[in-house]
Formats: C-alpha cells, sequence, structure tokens
C-alpha cells in the first residue's frame, strides 16, 4: 500500500459500478483504485468499496432466494445465523420506523425487505471506506442518492420529477448527504403503510442530512407521508426537505434555503 | 424559494419556445416529416446535419441555444483543447436518446446530440420542444458546474443517467 498520502491532491477519478439494481458513481481521489491487480482489477479503497456492495448486494437483496434478507425473511435463517450487519440493520430499521411512525417500514410489500435502508446504508459506508483510507475529498452516488464527504461546497442537480431530463433545483452543501425519492425512480415503489397505496400528493421530496443511511431512509418515509412530511421534516435535528407536489407546487423546510446553490 | 419561481417561470418559457420555435426548426425533425420516401428524408438529415455542425464550429465558444443544436459528433470538428464526451445511449419516454459533452479547461463549452427519437410526427413536436430545453438545463447544469445528480424520473431516467454517466467520464 502507499498510504493515505496518495489519495490527496486534486486529480481525480470517477467509477460507474452497476450493483445493487442500480449504477453507483464514485468521484474520488485519482489513485482511489490502486494498486491494481494482475489482470488490472480495481485495487485499493475504490475495490475495497465496490466488493463491498457486490457483497451487500449478495447478502441484503430481497430479490436474491439466497441472500440472507430472503432465508432469514422467509424463516429459513436465523438472525444469529445470518451476517451480523443484519442485526445492525435491523435495530437502526426500528429506530427509524419508531421515528417516523410506523410511514418507514422493512415490510413494505407484505415480506421483508429492508432496502428503504440498505441502500442508504451500503453508500455511506462505502463512502466511509475512502475516508478511512486517507481521502479528504469523495462522493458516492447510489442510483440518485448521494454521499458527499469533503469541506468543500458539492453541487447536486435535483431531478424535476415532472419535466423529463430537467433539473429542479441545485443544492449544496459540504461534508452532507442528499436523497430523493419520488413515483419516479422506479414506477410507484413506495407504498404508504397505512393505506397500501402508493402516496398521493407528492412527486418527489429530497432529504438534505448528514448522513446518508438516515437521509435516504427519512426521504422514503417523508415520501410515503405525502404533505404530512413537511411538518415532520421540521421537527427533525438536521434534516431539512424540499418537494415536488404532483401539481407541480413545492414547499420546503425553513432552514432548507442554507442548501439553495 | 426565488430559484422555485424561476424554475416555474422556466416551464412557461419553454412552452412559449414551442410555440415559436416548432416553425424554425430546419434540421433532421422537419425533414422526416416532410419526406415521403426514407431517402429524401436522409439525404436532407445529413445536409442539415453537416451545415448545423459547421456552423457551430465556426463559432466554437457560442453557447448552444434553443433549436440550433448540433446534429450528430463533433469529435472530428474539435477546437484545440476542446475534448468530446459521449453519454450513453438511454432510453427515455421519447426514444433513445445520446448526447456528446465538448468540454474545454473542464467546462462544458458545446452539447451535441448523437441519437435522438424522430419516428413519428408525435415524436417529432415533442422532440422539437423537449430537446433544447435538455440541452439548455444540461448546460445550465454544467454553466452551475454540478457534482452529481439526485433522484430520477421514470420518463428521463434515462436522460439522467446519461448526464451522470458523461460527469462519470469526466476525469
Amino acid at each position: 500500500m502507499t498510504g493515505g498520502g496518495a489519495l490527496l491532491g486534486s486529480d481525480r477519478c470517477r467509477h460507474a459500478e452497476h450493483v445493487m439494481g442500480t449504477v453507483v458513481s464514485f468521484d474520488v481521489p485519482a489513485r482511489a483504485g490502486e494498486p491494481r491487480g494482475p489482470a488490472g482489477q480495481i485495487g485499493g479503497p475504490l475495490g475495497q468499496a465496490v466488493r463491498w456492495l457486490h457483497w451487500v448486494d449478495a447478502t441484503f437483496s430481497p430479490y436474491r432466494d439466497d441472500s440472507d434478507v430472503s432465508r432469514f425473511g422467509r424463516g429459513a435463517l436465523p438472525l444469529a445465523d445470518c451476517a451480523p450487519e443484519l442485526a445492525e440493520v435491523l435495530e437502526a430499521c426500528a429506530a427509524i420506523s419508531a421515528r417516523s411512525g410506523g410511514y418507514f417500514t422493512t415490510t413494505p410489500g407484505g415480506t421483508f425487505d429492508p432496502s428503504g435502508y440498505v441502500k442508504g446504508w451500503a453508500i455511506e459506508r462505502a463512502a466511509a471506506i475512502f475516508t478511512a483510507a486517507g481521502s479528504a475529498e469523495h462522493s458516492v452516488n447510489g442510483g440518485g442518492d448521494v454521499q458527499f464527504v469533503g469541506s468543500r461546497l458539492w453541487r447536486v442537480g435535483i431531478a424535476d420529477p415532472l419535466r423529463p431530463g430537467r433539473l429542479a433545483l441545485v443544492v449544496a452543501g459540504r461534508d452532507f448527504a442528499v436523497a430523493t425519492s419520488g413515483v419516479a425512480e422506479r414506477g410507484a415503489h413506495i407504498i404508504d403503510p397505512y393505506t397500501g397505496q402508493p402516496p398521493a400528493g407528492l412527486a418527489s421530496i429530497t432529504v438534505v442530512g448528514a448522513t446518508l443511511a438516515e437521509t435516504d431512509a427519512f426521504a422514503t418515509a417523508a415520501f410515503a407521508m405525502g404533505a404530512a412530511a413537511r411538518d415532520w421534516v421540521e421537527s427533525l435535528d438536521g434534516y431539512e426537505a424540499f418537494a415536488i407536489t404532483a401539481a407541480g407546487a413545492t414547499w420546503q423546510t425553513s432552514g432548507f434555503g442554507a442548501y439553495l446553490g | 424559494m426565488r430559484r422555485v419561481i424561476l424554475a416555474v417561470t422556466g416551464t412557461i418559457a419553454g412552452l412559449v419556445a414551442l410555440l415559436s420555435f416548432k416553425s424554425h426548426v430546419p434540421s433532421i425533425p422537419v425533414a422526416a416529416t416532410t419526406g415521403g420516401s426514407g431517402s429524401s428524408s436522409s439525404s436532407s438529415s445529413s445536409s442539415s446535419s453537416s451545415s448545423s455542425s459547421s456552423s457551430s464550429s465556426s463559432g466554437g465558444q457560442t453557447t448552444t441555444v434553443p433549436g440550433e443544436f448540433p446534429q450528430g459528433s463533433l469529435a472530428g470538428k474539435l477546437s484545440p483543447g476542446e475534448t468530446a464526451v459521449d453519454g450513453k445511449a438511454a432510453n427515455t419516454a421519447y426514444g433513445p436518446v445520446q448526447i456528446q459533452l465538448i468540454e474545454q479547461n473542464s467546462k462544458i463549452v458545446k452539447v451535441a446530440v448523437l441519437v435522438q427519437p424522430a419516428n413519428t410526427l408525435h415524436d417529432i413536436q415533442i422532440g422539437a420542444f423537449a430537446f433544447p430545453k435538455l440541452i439548455s438545463e444540461t448546460l445550465t447544469a454544467q454553466d452551475a458546474k454540478i457534482d452529481a445528480v439526485s433522484g430520477a424520473s421514470y420518463t428521463s431516467a434515462g436522460y439522467i443517467q446519461s448526464l451522470q454517466s458523461a460527469l462519470d467520464k469526466r476525469a
């Protein structure tokens, strides 16, 4: 290993990895993928992060019959025999479910599926791998949910859910996370657990916070709440939100202005 | 809140633009509409393509404006210091889209359309409206130097991914 010093400096590297049913984009120091393997495989912290994400996919995907999550969900594998990270995820999910009045749930479609937390958590952890390796400036974008690390001002375009291909606004911040939930991502995949229907009212909601695991889960819960999300996010310390309603109106929480680019 | 108002204003301006520049979009879409035979439309396409490309390369520093975006790759017509970055082809509600960003000093100075849908009259009308808007938004986003894109839309996921993939290729 060349040590953390190799990860300082302004040269950058971008890498896009297809994993977890989406594309994860890395914006990391130029040498984060080194040293390469004998066949040119990505090494270094970038290789470690990519392997981590594929491990998360294999362990936590509800779409793979042999994943720990699938086997635990159908009662075929006790929690004690699952990857220890599953217990950690369950604990975090329970806390977020309680904080969101049940709008965040690990059984969105009736069966066990903690994906609403796992993706953001996995991306946040992937970003932490670069920090641990000595990088002071990097971002990891998990299909639109982004963890930014570094004291410079990061700028992120928020897709307009009502106008194809266009950005609604630019959000800017330092050392922060941005997550957007909406009907748009993969069809109407978020269900209001109280009605069993896709939530009415919001086209998308963007939540900003310090770390992506909670920020992303809060965005999912907030989207399920619809209009009630405004007061709820307002009540959360350290989180702000911007929403676009199905009718094209917008609202934002009182501190969101600090993040306008 | 000011930005929100600007975004809504932009929408209205976009609709006005639809009405006004539909009459003077001279390139591929119109040729495809009026060309009764495939051959005439394709020859129209190539001539309009080359003329728009040359006009844009003669003014290397000009910003692409609605209705005047170049069709086809500019890779062979770059000025010194410019590099071309192709986005991945992406499926949108309008059909496949692929864009190319021309960069100079890490700033996007031009956007070209490599692939766009232009099959039916319906597509053409949408395309005439949507593409200049997509591209002007791309330039706006790049002028703002965004690092990433958050969120997506099922009708535009492909395009956003294409923009993100072009961003990803900026080393």
